[in-house]
């Protein structure tokens, strides 16, 4: 048993829904009781879809378990095969028709339904939602999937099937566009883009194209290795997160489609923005990410490549790919955290006081709670990770959104410099910041000067360490939006050297410390 | 898988004859492990710990609709495969799991294992560990069980199972004790308050509420306890308190203007409020009310609604739009319909109100196509969709997420009907 506050993933069953809610003419019968349901609320209210789910929950009730449960969910594929006409179906238990042990996959082959009907064994007592999602992917691809007919012959332009995207995916929809561009524009055909927006029809078309882009691993990995076994389809590995690996991406691509070296740069922002002397202020940042697998990795290298992060803490609940974000601490001589518990999510935070996280909503949360920016990176969603406008994460513009909206949250360079200058100002008391608004918030025990805002930070304190005078009065001449890290770290500093009265040179041994 | 029978039509009780459609197809409802959302707000000293799949806990996080900004007074222990494989174990993992909790939330008072299908189905006995383990940590923890699980209780009804599970907490009213009354069924705080100040006008003194802020402060109960059900899906409970010699009020539930006043006149009859005390002192409250709801009624007056089943606070919030909103209602779905209950809202229906009882989502969504009505009333799996399609929706959830009881909420009641019709008059997109 293992206690859960609040858990990053959903059941299995969430995933194998990503897939079906993805995809037009595919129809999900899960053997399910009602308050199972809540499911679908995640693709109409978060994602904000205009059409349920297409799934079919057998609603079992406690009443029913003594009698004939099998019969109630045959009834359901039957009922939902004559409302719903789908081109195939898949049929699956939540955890607890996986412990009733109906067979769903037997029950509804024996229906004789005249479509392809797809059985899912989705543990739901080992496995969690992203794993539900590929194995589902998976499965659908191997049921579903026809080689090409006759030899291999390769067209004027290369193709390619795109695989990865799904329902409730972290900016699918947008990343999609953005790459389906991208391969247009260097002469690549899409054939198929799966799961999201596929028939069934088009799975099985996926052996027609000439390779495969894998987008989100977590989701279309297995897929693509089964494709690349079966049919002699090679993948394209590269996560185009960041303009480094879009470019190596495009490489890769250039390599297995048989295409000259290429560059397709146009409306590349990020480069020329990173060098610019604005920028400089974002040097060694200390930046925490904590993400599923492939989003905590591709976050790493640009934080590190592209802005010049200090990357001091990282991390992922996704257990299948441990092994990558661990390869990627040992690069930065950091140790990975692997959890899917928050609470050791935040203690690390809280213990590696980074200036920047990059995390999911819960990390948002977080960061809120402890005063340090945010940018939201990964998945699980959140009705925000689905704005009104194009937002990708992938691809050259990707870059662009990512440069905006990881700097965003610190504070502006320039407007940095002149706060410096202007500290002792009377008129830039703490009241006033930053025109911006953005000025992280300061955390400060409550001996604070009286107009800080008093924030919801842990202190590092035990309440016999103390501040004299002549350093609480210097403390107050270090501006607001740096001063509550200048106080934490300074007491922390005094904490580890047993110092009782943090004096102005405790302060100054404390800056002198911590300063690079 | 549908069975949908036409039951005999009840007794006419001051409304016309109407059968209940009854449907066992499938319900788009959550589960009772849904109530723990605002039952841990209420109860400030409980601690709920689920003990389910992973599905339980994502299906409690979702529903809340909120990330967690503190460590919140729930959690699920979630059962992995080893679990499964021996209940003793199962058994010494909860122990583990709950010592490890108590350790780290010193300030709890009450923990409640709750149910879930899972531990249903493989016969996890939490009666006998919340025994167990209220032997080892009592009295500093109360450890009791109720079960939320899907199989058993639909959304609200896992209020009623916990609600239940505490009522042998409360203390023996004393022998002799003079009449008291209860309300039963969670209400905000502030309505809380509002119909304590209300009481007190009327000189009812010695007024309970279950479940209370604080373990420590559960009102006793005994043979002279009246109990006025503030919630429409107290079956349990209900039964509970009559076990340990209370009785139950008739009334309608105290929505809107009308069934605020029809409330509290059923708790002024029983205490022997006079007349003219009882209108002095709900007269100012009501007429607020009425004033608040009048400025709405334009906007619903003559609309057609169809209300999904969901909470069971239908058949009171169908009265009152049709009472007093003037609404026309097509259909009043309920997950569960308790006649006993009931019987005082049934009674002010307007005839003819079709009433359905369980449900076929596909089937009912048909229905509801068909009908074309104005204003759908719905969960949050449907609205979306609905919308999606032209129909105006307003969620259910928040018939139970917000204040909507007494008289100072009757408006804002109103209000909720309004404003997706007043959101649709103004944009022009
Ligand atoms: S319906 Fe059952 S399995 Fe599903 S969330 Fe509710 S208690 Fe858990």
């Amino acid at each position: 048993m293992q206690l859960t506050l609040w858990t990053y993933e959903g059941p299995p069953h969430v995933g194998a829904m990503r897939i079906a809610t993805a995809m037009e003419g595919l129809h999900y019968v899960l053997h399910a009781p009602q308050g199972d349901t809540y499911a679908d609320l995640l693709f109409t209210m978060i994602e904000r879809r205009d059409r349920r789910p297409p799934v079919t929950y057998t609603t079992f009730q406690a009443r029913d378990l003594g009698g004939d449960t099998a019969g109630l969910f045959q009834d359901a594929c039957r009922a939902a095969y004559e409302r719903f006409r789908p081109e195939a179906m898949i049929v699956g238990a939540s955890c607890t028709a996986e412990l009733i042990q109906d067979d769903p996959g037997g029950l509804a082959t024996t229906l004789g339904l005249p479509i392809p009907v797809i059985a899912l064994e989705l543990p739901a007592y080992q496995k969690k939602e992203n794993w539900g999602a590929s194995e589902t992917f998976y499965r659908l691809v191997r049921g579903l999937a026809r080689p090409r007919a006759g030899d291999h012959v390769r067209g004027p332009r290369p193709t390619c099937n795109i695989l990865g995207p799904t329902a409730l995916g972290f900016r699918h929809r947008d990343d999609l566009l953005e790459i389906r561009r991208l391969l247009e524009t260097i002469g690549v055909t899409v054939n198929v883009v799966a799961p999201l927006g596929a028939r069934p029809s088009d799975i099985a078309r996926l052996g027609e194209a000439d390779f495969n882009v894998v987008l989100y691993p977590e989701i279309a990995e297995a897929a693509a290795r089964y494709l690349e076994k079966a049919f002699g389809q090679p993948a394209v590995r590269t996560v185009p997160i960041g303009v480094g690996a879009t470019r190596d991406f495009i490489a890769e691509v250039a390599r297995v489609a048989g295409l000259p070296p290429l560059t397709a740069e146009a409306g590349s922002r990020l480069p020329w923005y990173s060098r610019s002397v604005d920028s400089t202020y974002l040097t060694g940042k200390r930046v925490f990410i904590f993400a599923d697998g492939p989003h905590a990795v591709a976050a790493a290298r640009v934080a590190t490549t592209e802005l010049a992060f200090d990357l001091v803490g990282i991390g992922t609940y996704s257990r299948e790919f441990a092994r990558e974000v661990r390869a990627v601490a040992a690069e930065h001589g950091i140790e990975a955290l692997i959890t899917d518990d928050y609470l050791e999510v935040e203690d690390q935070i809280a213990a590696l006081r980074p200036e920047l996280i990059l995390g999911t909503q819960m990390e948002r949360h977080i960061a809120k709670r402890l005063g340090i920016p945010c940018a939201v990176i990964s998945a699980p969603v959140h009705v925000q990770d689905f704005p009104a406008r194009q937002s990708p994460q992938m691809g050259f513009e990707g870059a662009n959104v990512l440069f905006d909206t990881w700097v965003h949250p610190l504070m502006m360079g320039l407007e940095e410099h002149l706060l410096h200058m202007f500290r002792d100002d009377f008129e830039f008391n703490d009241r006033s910041g930053s025109h911006l608004g953005k000025a992280p918030a300061p955390a400060a025990p409550a001996a604070a000067v009286a107009a800080e805002p008093e924030p919801a930070a842990p202190s590092v304190v035990p309440a016999t360490t103390r501040w004299d005078a002549g350093a609480e009065n210097e403390l107050r001449k270090i501006p607001f939006f740096v001063r509550g890290k200048a106080r934490r770290n300074t007491e922390r500093f005094a904490l580890e050297r047993g110092i009782a009265t943090i004096t102005l040179d405790t302060l100054y041994d404390a800056k002198a410390h911590f300063g690079r | 898988m549908t069975v949908h029978t036409l039951i005999a039509p009840r007794p006419a009780a001051g409304c016309a004859e109407d059968a209940v459609l009854r449907e066992r197809g499938q319900r788009e409802v959550f589960c009772g492990l849904t109530s723990i959302v605002w039952l841990h707000r209420k109860m400030q000293d409980a601690f709920f710990l689920v003990v389910g799949s992973r599905t339980c806990a994502h299906l409690i996080q979702s529903a809340a609709g909120v990330m967690i900004f503190a460590e919140p007074r729930f959690a699920t222990a979630i059962m992995e495969e080893r679990d499964l494989a021996g209940l003793t174990d199962a058994n010494d993992e909860l122990d583990r799991v709950v010592e490890r909790l108590i350790a780290r939330r010193p300030d709890i008072r009450l923990l409640f294992l709750v149910g879930s299908c899972p531990s249903e189905v493989i016969k996890l006995d939490l009666h006998r560990a919340a025994r167990r383990l209220d032997g080892i940590f009592a009295p500093r923890v109360r450890v009791l069980n109720y079960s939320g699980s899907g199989i058993e209780t639909t959304f609200t009804e896992g209020e009623d199972a916990a609600l239940a599970a505490i009522v042998p907490q409360m203390p023996a009213a004393a022998p002799g004790a003079a009449p008291s009354l209860l309300v039963a069924g969670t209400l905000a705080d502030v309505v809380e308050d509002q119909f304590r100040r209300l009481f007190d006008g009327l000189g009812i003194a010695d007024v309970g509420f279950l479940p209370a802020r604080r373990l420590a402060d559960l009102p006793p109960v005994g043979p002279a306890t009246q109990v006025l059900l503030a919630q429409p899906f107290l079956k349990d409970t209900a039964r509970a308190l009559e076990e340990r010699g209370a009785s139950l009020l008739s009334a309608p539930l105290p929505v809107g203007a009308e069934g605020t006043t029809r409330w509290l006149q059923a708790a002024a009859t029983a205490f022997h409020v006079s007349r003219e005390r009882f209108q002095n002192v709900t007269a100012a409250g009501e007429a607020r009310a009425e004033r608040a709801v009048r400025r709405h009624r334009a906007a619903l007056e003559g609309r057609r609604v169809f209300l999904f089943p969901d909470s069971q606070i239908e058949i009171p919030v169908a009265r009152f739009l049709a009472r007093e909103m003037g609404m026309e209602l097509i259909e009043v779905g309920t997950p569960y319909l308790h006649r006993g209950h009931l019987a005082a809202e049934l009674a002010l229906l307007p005839p003819g109100a079709a009433i359905s009882e369980g449900q076929d989502v596909d089937r009912q969504l048909d229905r509801c196509r068909r009908a074309a009505p104005d204003l759908v009333v719905c969960g949050l799996g449907l609205a979306n969709p609905l919308e999606a399609e032209g129909i105006a929706t307003k969620w259910s959830i928040e018939l139970i997420f917000t204040p909507i009881q007494g008289y100072e909420q009757a408006g804002d009641l109103a209000e909720l009907f309004a404003r997706p019709l007043a959101r649709r008059q103004k944009l022009a997109v």
